[in-house]
């Protein structure tokens, strides 16, 4: 889809129009489901196009930074017709509290879904206390 | 600040997260083609992604998280269709704090140019994409002339 660059770029000499992102600048913000189970928290990204390779998963500090980029083999001389997504890249942060331990996230990426264990310190999981007769 | 988890299902937060929608589009650059009659709102599950060259018409519809058994995809004519359906099992036992991606039956439905051949279509999933490739009638490819 490089054709689209040209296209977004030539518009942006319009005197008095708002600023235009070019495609390398706009980012997708991929759809989340975030629940928390006595365990920890499981987070899961949609994000189409992201193979394992080209996915980049981190933690920076207390963030969970979530970045992929979409890679589609590039076909000869094609232009766009249409298109709903104008970017190549994913990207979303989420700050993570104390009770989460970083160093055991798990993550796995299947059919383009990102889905993010991250389990809660063993002190601070729920327990069941057996009531003792 | 929001405690109540089911704040993003109000009727009042939709209506801003369409206005942030529509912000980024108008920010994000306009689209140099014309709406089709077929076509859905930006955001819609999937979304789709039309290129074309001279020799075929390639659609990307980004489905993550879909069985590709499970994907309906059809040509009539010109007209592709791809419907499908999603579903996502809710924990019970769990506190959703967001539940954005979506979930149920779709349904797209895209007009191509004219001369695609529905005879000659190849489709594959990869990482969540649908691609589907239409070759084009070969009578309806510019014939180059010669002037001698």
């Amino acid at each position: 889809m490089s054709n689209q660059t040209e296209l977004t770029q030539s518009k942006g000499n319009d005197a008095g129009n708002a600023r235009r992102f070019s495609n390398a600048e706009a980012l997708l913000r991929p759809a989340v489901d975030i629940c928390e189970t006595g365990e920890g928290i499981v987070l899961q990204a949609d994000m189409p196009g992201v193979s394992k390779e080209r996915m980049n998963l981190r933690v920076e500090g207390n963030n969970l930074m979530v970045e992929g980029s979409i890679g589609i083999a590039p076909q000869e001389q094609m232009t766009a017709l249409y298109a709903d997504v104008r970017s190549t890249v994913y990207r979303r942060s989420f700050s993570l509290s104390n009770e989460l331990e970083m160093d055991r996230i798990e993550a796995d990426l299947e059919n383009g879904v990102l889905t993010v264990r991250i389990p809660k310190r063993a002190e601070l999981r729920a327990r069941r206390i057996e009531v003792a007769s | 600040m929001f405690s109540n988890p089911s704040y993003t299902e109000s009727p009042l937060f939709g209506e801003f997260r369409r206005l942030e929608q529509e912000f980024e589009e108008l920010l994000t650059g306009w689209a140099p083609w014309t709406g089709g009659i077929r076509s859905l709102p930006a955001g819609t599950y999937p979304a789709i992604n039309i290129g074309s060259n001279p020799d075929s018409v390639t659609v990307y519809v980004f489905a993550p998280g879909i069985d590709p058994k499970s994907l309906e995809v059809s040509l009539q004519e010109s007209v592709l269709y791809v419907s499908g359906r999603r579903d996502i099992p809710t924990d019970q036992n769990a506190n959703y704090y967001r539940q954005e991606r979506f979930r149920g039956s779709f349904r797209r439905v895209i007009s191509l140019p004219e001369d695609v051949d529905p005879d000659k279509v190849e489709a594959n999933y990869r990482d969540g994409i649908l691609q589907v490739t239409v070759q084009r009638r070969e009578s309806a490819k510019p014939r180059k002339i010669e002037i001698h």
